[in-house]
């Protein structure tokens, strides 16, 4: 599945200031090991020691956040847009 | 004849000074892996993505008690913990507001002594958030930023409006679409840029990360938030010395992204630090209403992740299912021995009844989960009898007055006739 996915512009310095990106895979985990093994240096800043998402980004898939579906065993659909964005609150 | 008021013209002015050569921002830090930054507009770690805070010089000279208390009543008298070098330009007038000791609820927490700190009459724009938005503003004009704006539950809205009104700053404004009528008036009328977004406070706060991001404005709680949560110490630090530069006990207060008890705790430290107080650090107790509790239900579970909900409360200004500042409140809270309370929607109007009849002091939704929580803590066996207690009432009551709709006794109509009320009283006068 094609999908987009959008980052933030302090991590866009680490995939050669591209903060739009075409990726693939069947589910969220997958593209962004494909993001990953493309742009080195911006794998640890997506995905802890254990593959998983940090507490302090957060990833929503189609305006949802992933916590509410499964993570990043969520299924995509072609199409479907990624945004990770820096967690932040309060208002 | 025809007279036209241009109104907008007015109420934008001319945009402040670019950048501010007499006032500059301190340093960030990441509060996790301590990467450190020169002052910026921008709230995010590069290395990690978490959250940054200023650093204040090591060894600067700070105020006696006595310096203090000879400075104006507002909350730059605290100006050596806010995070800037020089002299603030904006909103010079906020904070500094009442500390009344409420004898009545001291009796229904069977503790004794309790305090209303009552920022619901904070000037200008009656909620603690105008303690943040001087402190966001100023950095905005030490940055050289000439939009502000934010992504708020109302408050902040009411707070960035009415002060970038005041400063002539253009103010883009993002809120959720369905939000309590009086929060929407009270930003409209400064006439800023003013977005509803169909959604919830995440949904608004997602979309105005990337508007940092892509516009460049000063966001005062997203790319201005190291510097914006400063302000919130504040608080602590009027307690105290309302007190008679002493701490209480213990103190309740609402979350939602659970900055303010972060804050709270950083606020009594800072002040232990500079050998203004003495003794214990008060114990922090949060309270959340129940259909919104992530921070809440942190607590009680323990470990470090907060598990977001979808909020379902007539509690809008707590209404954050993904607080991100939920583990530093947690851990506030868990450091001083405190603990939390989760109130249903019916016990918040309650609280909110209970206040005014008990102190005096009209409260908005905040304040009622502030007060309902006390209560279940108390009735929980969380306080002492000894225990000196500061409810931290953050907003005002005529804010969400609909909330109360349908709880209040009807008022009898009469016509101007004395018999009609000799009648009403019961007796003759
Ligand atoms: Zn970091």
């Amino acid at each position: 599945m094609a999908v987009t996915f959008s980052l933030p512009t302090v991590l866009a310095r680490l995939t050669d200031g591209q903060a739009t990106i075409q990726a693939s895979g069947t589910t969220l985990g997958d593209v962004v090991s494909e993001i990953a093994g493309r742009f080195p240096r911006l794998a640890p800043r997506l995905r802890d020691e254990a593959g998983g998402p940090y507490p302090f980004v957060t990833f929503y898939l189609n305006d949802e956040d992933i916590r509410f579906r499964d993570g990043f065993a969520t299924p995509v659909r072609e199409g479907d847009e990624i945004t990770v964005v820096a967690a932040i609150a309060g208002g | 004849m025809t007279i036209t008021l241009d109104l907008p013209s007015i109420a934008l002015g001319k945009p402040a000074a670019s950048s501010g050569r007499d006032l500059r921002v301190l340093p960030l830090v990441c509060k996790l892996c301590h990467t450190t930054y020169p002052g910026t507009a921008s709230a995010t770690c590069e290395e990690c993505l978490g959250p940054l805070e200023p650093v204040y010089p090591a060894g600067r000279a700070l105020p006696s008690a006595a310096q203090i208390g000879a400075r104006s009543p507002s909350l730059w008298r605290y100006r050596e913990w806010l995070p800037f070098e020089g002299t603030p330009v904006h909103s010079l007038d906020s904070g500094f507001t009442p500390l009344l000791e409420s004898p009545s609820l001291a009796r229904l927490l069977r503790v004794a002594r309790v305090w209303v700190k009552n920022d619901a009459v904070s000037h200008p724009s009656l909620s603690f958030k105008d303690r943040v938005v001087a402190t966001a503003l100023n950095a905005a004009h030490a940055l050289g930023l000439d939009t502000v704006g934010c992504a708020s539950t109302g408050n902040l809205a009411n707070a960035v409006a009415a002060q970038a009104a005041r400063a002539g700053l253009p103010a883009w404004i993002f809120i959720p679409h369905d939000l309590e009528p009086a929060k929407v008036v009270g930003t409209l009328v400064y006439h800023p840029h003013l977005v509803r977004v169909r959604g919830n406070y995440d949904d608004v706060n997602r979309l105005c990360s990337q508007v940092a991001d892509r516009f460049g404005w000063g966001l005062v709680n997203i790319n201005l938030r190291g510097y914006y949560g400063e302000g919130s110490k504040t608080m602590a630090f009027e307690i105290a010395e309302q007190l008679g530069w002493r701490l209480p006990s213990a103190v309740v207060a609402p979350m939602a992204g659970g900055s303010l008890l972060t804050k709270l705790e950083k606020g009594f430290r800072e002040f232990a630090e500079a050998g203004l107080v003495s003794g214990q650090a008060p114990r922090l107790y949060g309270t959340q209403a129940q259909g919104c509790a992530p921070i809440v239900n942190l607590v009680k579970r323990g470990g470090e992740a907060v598990e977001p909900v979808i909020p379902r409360t007539i509690a809008r200004s707590l209404a954050i299912g993904n607080p991100a500042d939920g583990r530093f409140a947690a851990r506030a809270i868990r450091d001083t021995g405190g603990w939390v309370a989760g109130v249903s929607d019916e016990d918040l109007l309650t609280g909110i009844r209970l206040l005014a009849e008990s102190t005096g002091v009209f409260t908005e939704t905040a304040g009622g989960v502030t007060v309902a929580g006390a209560l279940a803590l108390a009735e929980a066996g969380r306080f002492r009898s000894d225990d000196e207690v500061v409810l931290c009432i953050t907003g005002n009551g005529l804010k969400t007055a609909d909330a109360l709709e349908g709880t209040l006794p009807a008022a009898p109509i009469i016509n101007p006739k004395i018999r009609e009320l000799e009648a009403l009283h019961g007796r003759d006068l």
